[in-house]
Order: C-alpha cells, then structure tokens, then sequence
C-alpha cells in the first residue's frame, strides 16, 4: 500500500490513502460533508453539488476531488452551509415534492438532509412541473415527480446489475431518467431484485405493495439526523490515535 | 419504419464501421437521410453498434440538429440572438411563419417544412440570420423571407437560395456561400500573409521540446476565453507515457456573438492545420481531430479539400516535411448543435459518441482525455497563433500585446455599430477604442466575451482587452442607448438554461430561479431585496457548478447588477423607501376557486 498522508479538514487533521477523496477520507475520520448523488458502492457523479466544500480555497465537490497532502479543506463553514442550503431549497423547487404523503418520507435522504440544514421551506418559487410516472412494471414504480437526478439508478444499473436500465436523456431543465426501451419500464429487464433498487434517496424508484410497511416513527431519519451516524463512528477516532 | 429503412440505417451504420464511438456520426447521417431518428431507428442503430437502447436515445435526445420526430425536407433554423433580435428578427419569423403558414417549432403537413429557432449561429454580424438545412442565409429582411419560402416551395432545393456569393474563400467553389468575412481590421499575426508548410518545417528542425520552448517563450494563452498557457498544456500532455495522443483543435464556437473562428477557418485554415500539426510534434501526437459545429457544416468540403492537398504536399500524413517518424494525420468531427461542447471534457465526450455533457476535472485532458489518452484541445485562433509563433518567432509575437496577454486578439463586433465584423487588435486596446474603430461610440453598454463575459457600461470602456482585465473569447456586442438591457440580459440568461446539460444542480435548477428572479423585477413586481437574491443565488451558482457553463452562466445578470445596477434600481424602487411586494388576495384566490367551480369572490 502507498504512503498515507494528512491533510486538514476545518483544522482537523485526516488521514488518506493517494487516490481518496475528499469525502472518502473525511468518510473514514468520522466526518461527514453533507451530500446526496453520493453512495458507497458507486462511481461519484459530482452531480448535487451539495458535498461541495473549498480545497485550498477553491470550491469542488469533495466527491469527486482527490485529497492532497497537507491541503487545507473548509467544510462546515456558514458559507458553504448556505450555499447547501440553497443547493437542497432548489431541488425542492425544481421537482414536485410532498412529504406528507410519499412513502419514502423518513427514509428520505432530500428531506433529512433538509431537515438537519435548518430549511423551513424553499425560498425559490415552485415550477410545479408534472413529471411522469411509470407504474408498468408489475413490481417496480417510476415518480419523476420525486426524482433528483442524482444518476444513483444510473450507475447502480449500468455498474453493478450490468444491465443499463436507466439513463438520461434531454438537457437542461429538461434532463430526465429514460429507461432503455421505447416507451415503458415494463419493457426493460429491470428486476424488483436490482441493485439498482435499493439506492434511491428520494421516493422516485420504489417497490409496489410495500408502502408503509415500516411505520412512520421507526424509519432510518425519525430519531437522528442524517449523517449523525458517521459522525458517531468519528468518536472513536482519536481513541484509535492514542493507541 | 419499413424493413427497407431499418436495412438503410444498419448500412448507415456499418458505413461508420459500427463502432460506438462514431454514434454521433450514424445520428447525424440518419437524421439527414430520414429527417429524424425514430424510435425504431433507435432500436436499430443500438443493436447494431451493441450498445443499451438508452445510451443511443440519451445521444439523440441531447442535440439541438437531432430528433426523434421527423423534421420536414428543408429546415429553416432562424438565429434568435440578441444581434438577430436587435436587426428584426421579429418581423423575419413573423414573415416565415406567414409564408408557411405553420408556428415556429412547427412542421408542414406535407412534410416539407419545418421552422425553428437556434442560437447564435455565427453570422451576427449579418443578422438576422438563417440556416435552411447545412446552408447559410445572411442578412435576411421579411420580404427576403417571403421570397425564399416561395423559392423553396418552388424548386425545393436550398443551394438554389444561393445569390450574390461572399467575399474572400466564401466565393471559393467548395464553398459558394453567402457568408461575408467582413474583416475590417486584419492585423500583423493571424491574417499576415501566409506560406504553406514554413512553420511546419521551422519546427521540426527542433526537438519537441524546443517547439514547446518556443510558444512558452512567446507566452502564448488559449483564445477560447480561459487564458490558460498553451505550453504549459502541451508540456502536461508531452510528459505522459502513453501508446496513443491526440490533438484536438475546438472550432465548436458557440458562444453567442462569436463569428471569429468561422473566419479564420475560412481564410487562414492551413495556419489551424499547421497549428495541430505543430502541437503533434511537440507532443508525440499521431491523430488529430478539428471539432467542427454542426452549424459550420458547408465549410466541410472546404476543409476536407485543404486536408487533402496537405497530403498530396507531405504535411500530413506519414514523414510529415521529410522528418522520419513523424506521422499524424487529420479528421473532421462534425458536432450537432450543443454549445456545452465548447467545454473541452464535454467536447471529448460529443466525440465520443456520447452526449456533450461535461466531465470532472481531475483527470484533466492533458492525462486521460480522448479514449483515456492524452490529449491536447486547442482553439481554433490558439492554433493559428503557434503556427504564427514558429514561422516569425516568439520574438515577433510578443511584439504586439501586453506582458501578461501577448499577442492579439481576434473580436467579433456585432449588434449597434457601424462597421460590425472582425477586428484583430493587439491585447491591451480599451473597449473604447474598439469602439472607435467599430463605429460604436455611443454605445450605452458592451456585452463583452459574449454572454460568459461581462455586460458592461460606459464606466468601463477605458478598461483593456486582455486576460487581467476584460477578458474575452472575442465576442463583442454593441447596445445602443435605445436597447432595454434587462430583455437582453435575460435573452442571455434563457440561452444558458436552454444549453445547459443538466448534470448539476447549481446551473439546472438554478438559472430558472434566476430568471424568475428577474423576470420578477422587469415585470415591477421586484423589491430590492430580490436583487440581493440575485446576487447571492448568482454567487452560489457561479461557485458550485460542475463546468465552466454554470461557473458563468450567472455572469449577465450579475455583471450588469454590478455595471449597470441603475437599470435594476429603477424597477424596484428605492430600497431606503421600504416598499414591499404588493400581494392581491383575490386575484390569488381566481385558481383555487375555479377548481370547485365557484365565481370569483372578493374577500
């Protein structure tokens, strides 16, 4: 293995591996840099922008940005706090999003990340676009109106099922996830069992006839914020050091 | 689709070898033969080159000259810029849209029409203007609308349209356009006169090394707008150990107002040929590829021609000038309509055979561009420089600029002057001199590097042309007095959410908002704190997007409120006055209760 190095995280020191990022190092040194298209098991996108803290003084997406040696990293700062908040406030406005009735709420990563950056409600007026729904596939719902574009599906699909159900198409504000065929979900080889599955943030890519098996109360976000489990894991951290 | 067809489309594919990589391609040829992509073309084309039926539709989906729908024969792309909006745009589509009796964006029922909207297509300074398929037509009045549509409605054939041809290479028989150079100004380096191969040979009399030397010591920066130090780029991409590199020259010059490159590869293209050649030799390069946008497709033969006559004359090809072990040659990429792929990692993706959305940076071009390999890309006017540098020496070179910005400047003049067309000054020269030449001196504000640039006013034309204070891709828009800014302002916003790739949130979720912001005070409904909003919205935008589209997108609204805020104050009041947005309950309330049915009532 290469020679770890140190580097300075809101002036703490973080060990990493050459070829970490950003978010990865912080990730192991119980840190955790807000984020949302991010997720373990995938190729980062860089795409929500939300992870982005300030490296040497210039902005970048800790997804995507390798950590270097004695580099100097702000992450929670009130800029860049603000600069989240109004990342998040804007995929609020952009998409059709109402909590109180979508299955996913308290399993939702949007609305928890919302929730532990202090939003109340967006302050950018809602488009209200109707996006469309897809509920061909006997096991499998499609609700764009949910989706956030974070590519999780996408690269879940393509790199870990093999299959590349998803995909976007359109550009702009008009950028969607197609699936790989003509017209319908139905029609492609997703499976119920797919990777692909499981790693939605949002209420976009769900199961049919699972809804509220889990009662609200006893879902992931209902007793601690988002990320207060990999600031947990930190906690143990400098006990490590001292060995 | 018949079976005839899907026949054609996989012959169509096979043609270009039936590869992924040339997907851009097979679309673009597909589209041309059957005037759309259908979705059983889709199908066809992506079991033909193997790849998921999504990768092909997300292609297809991301190109302004690609559809799925089939568009009529002919389609007429009328240019709606600010230049073309300022010269009558209006009453140009108006004319059209009577003439054809069909809605812009519409299609004739016999399926031989179709009328659209583009962004800028190059000719800004012969605006209002239009593309009818691949041709170019200038300087177009309502009655020249009128008599075209009846010209093609006659003989169906848009060469046909051709009257008077353009000066210079226009003229020429490969090309036979209407487009005019007007090169007003043509300066000491890019249009001085030329001889072919002299700059070629000067550099391979040296090493690589000493090329680079050379444009370093010339202190040559990228024309495209960025600035960044050529041999520096070169040297990154030299230093790499790899098998394949390549040169890639960005003549997709889209920026709006921007018509330079179109002149350059019209009258100087061996100086961009020379230029790739050159950088392949500092570098170890044996393929190059010049990114040609669609909207610039008549130049095609044109350049095709001048690639093969560098062949025939040995400076392309293998033992380029006599110097063994020097092999590269050439080819054309024509894009599709996306100006996003000026973006030098969105550019590699588009010739890819993917969509031109833009890649993270780290790794860089320079290390793993092109197919993973390094890879170099070049603007159009940066080449021409560097064939410049080695034919008179990087002496000569810095003769003329400033310390930082070396050279000149190529500038595309448009909108209210006199004289609009192509300048080429030395770097240093005020905006007011610019505007003295151009014949625009009661200019009331500047866009300047076109929209990613800065709108600027009077307060500023004594600031200078050159990369430490007005920098610019060379775009420069001229608004007279009468001009209401913040419609153009907005015109430039509406533009970046239009050609942005949606990858990121800042720019695709944040530029509507940004408009609505605007929108919100051009209608007198802002207060002024909205332009506070503005500002801070417009800073975050411009510090968390991905690419260089959003890091800029946000520019014409943020550098006219720190220009020009007078033209904000004076629709949203006086902030010290306390006012506050009006809010009308009953018209609110008209929506809500149409739903049950009920008349509106006043609470």
């Amino acid at each position: 293995m290469s020679e770890s190095f140190t580097f300075y995280i809101d002036g703490v020191p973080v060990e990493a591996q050459p070829g970490m990022t950003i978010l990865e190092a912080a990730q192991g040194a119980g840190i955790w840099i807000p984020r949302l298209c991010w997720h373990e098991d995938l190729e980062p996108f860089g795409g929500c922008r939300v992870c982005t803290v300030k490296a040497n003084g210039r902005p970048c997406s800790a997804c995507t940005q390798p950590a270097e040696p004695d580099s100097v990293v702000e992450n929670d700062t009130p800029q860049l706090r603000e600069w989240r908040r109004a990342l998040v406030e804007l995929l609020f406005a952009e998409g059709n999003h109402f909590c109180m009735i979508c299955e996913k709420s308290g399993n939702c990563e949007l609305q928890a990340l919302a929730y532990r950056l202090g939003i109340a409600a967006p302050r950018f007026e809602h488009h209200w676009k109707p996006r469309e729904v897809d509920a061909s596939h006997p096991d499998v719902l499609i609700d764009r109106n949910r989706c956030i574009l974070c590519a999780r599906c996408v690269r879940a699909s393509r790199d870990l099922d093999g299959k590349t159900v998803f995909g976007f198409t359109g550009r702009g504000p008009d950028r969607r996830v197609a699936v790989s065929s003509a017209a319908r979900l139905a029609d492609t080889d997703l499976e119920v069992t797919d990777a692909a599955m499981d790693v939605c943030p949002v209420g976009a890519l769900v199961r049919k006839r699972e809804g509220f098996s889990v009662p609200i109360g006893s879902r992931r976000f209902d007793d601690a914020p988002i990320g207060s489990d990999i600031e947990a894991s930190g906690a143990a951290e400098p006990a490590r050091q001292e060995e | 689709m018949t079976s005839q067809n899907e026949s054609r489309v996989r012959d169509i594919c096979r043609e270009h070898g039936s590869v992924p990589v040339r997907l851009l391609d097979i679309a673009r040829a597909v589209q041309s033969e059957f005037r759309g992509i259908s979705q059983q073309s889709i199908d066809t084309i992506a079991d033909e080159i193997r790849v998921p039926r999504v990768t092909v539709e997300a292609c297809v989906s991301f190109y302004s000259f690609l559809s799925v729908e089939r568009k009529g024969d002919i389609t007429i792309r009328l240019c709606d810029d600010v230049p073309d909006r300022l010269a009558g745009y209006a009453t140009v589509r108006d004319a059209f849209v009577e003439a054809l009796g069909i809605p812009l964006g519409g299609t004739t029922p016999d399926g031989r029409f179709t009328l659209e909207r583009t962004a800028c297509i190059g000719l800004s300074d012969q605006a209002p203007a239009a593309l009818v398929n691949e041709v170019p037509v200038p300087d177009l009045s309502s009655d020249r609308a009128r008599e075209i549509v009846a010209a093609l409605k006659r003989h169906g054939d848009p060469r046909q349209l051709v009257r008077k041809l353009g000066d210079g290479n226009n003229a020429h028989s490969r090309i036979q356009s209407m487009v005019h150079n007007n090169l007003q100004y043509p300066g000491e380096i890019l249009f001085s006169p030329y001889h072919r191969g002299e700059a070629i040979r000067k550099a391979v009399a040296m090493s690589p090394a000493e090329v680079i030397r050379a444009v370093k010591t010339a202190r040559l920066r990228g024309r495209g707008g960025a600035g960044f130090p050529t041999g520096m780029k070169w040297e990154f991409a030299r230093e790499v150990e790899a098998d394949r590199k390549f040169v890639i020259c960005n003549a997709d010059e889209g920026e709006p107002g921007t018509f330079k490159d179109r002149v350059l590869l019209t009258e100087r293209p061996e100086r961009v040929f020379a230029g790739m050649t050159i950088a392949a030799y500092a570098l170890g390069a044996s393929e190059g590829v010049l990114y040609l946008r669609g909207e610039y497709a008549y130049l095609l033969p044109f350049l095709e021609q001048r690639l093969e006559r560098r062949r025939d004359e040995g400076l392309l090809g293998e033992s380029i000038a006599g110097k063994q072990g020097f092999d590269f040659d050439i080819r054309i990429q024509m894009g599709a309509g996306a100006y996003v792929c000026g973006e030098e990692t969105a550019l590699i993706n588009s010739l890819e055979g993917n969509r031109g959305d833009p890649r993270d940076r780290p790794p860089f071009p320079a290390s793993k561009g092109f197919q993973a390999s390094p890879t170099v890309v070049n603007n159009v006017e940066t080449l021409c420089c560097v064939t410049r540098i080695l034919e008179a020496g990087p002496a000569t070179f810095c003769e003329f600029g400033t310390p930082q910005s070396a050279g000149t400047k190529l500038l595309s003049v448009s909108g209210d002057c006199r004289l609009p067309g192509i300048y080429e000054v030395p770097f240093g020269i005020s905006l007011r001199e610019v505007l003295e030449l151009a014949g625009g001196e009661m200019a009331a504000a500047v866009q300047v590097g076109g929209p990613s640039g800065k709108l600027v006013g009077p307060a500023d034309f004594d600031r200078r042309i050159c990369f430490d204070d007005l920098a610019t891709g060379g775009a420069i828009v001229v608004f007279g007095p009468e001009r209401d800014l913040l419609s153009i302002v907005a015109a430039y916003t509406e533009f970046f959410i239009e050609e942005g790739c949606g990858h990121c949130t800042p720019c695709r979720a944040g530029m509507p908002a940004m408009l609505d912001l605007l929108a919100r005070v051009r209608d007198g409904r802002g207060e002024p704190v909205d332009l506070d909003r503005l500002r801070e919205l417009g800073d975050t935008i411009r510090r968390t997007s991905r690419c260089g589209l959003g890091q800029t997108a946000p520019n014409p609204i943020l550098s006219s409120l720190e220009g020009l805020a007078p033209e904000y104050e004076s629709r949203t009041g006086d902030a010290a006055a306390g006012l506050t947005r009006r809010f009308d309950l009953d018209a609110a309330l008209v929506p809500a209760q149409a739903v049950p049915g009920r008349a509106p009532s006043h609470l």
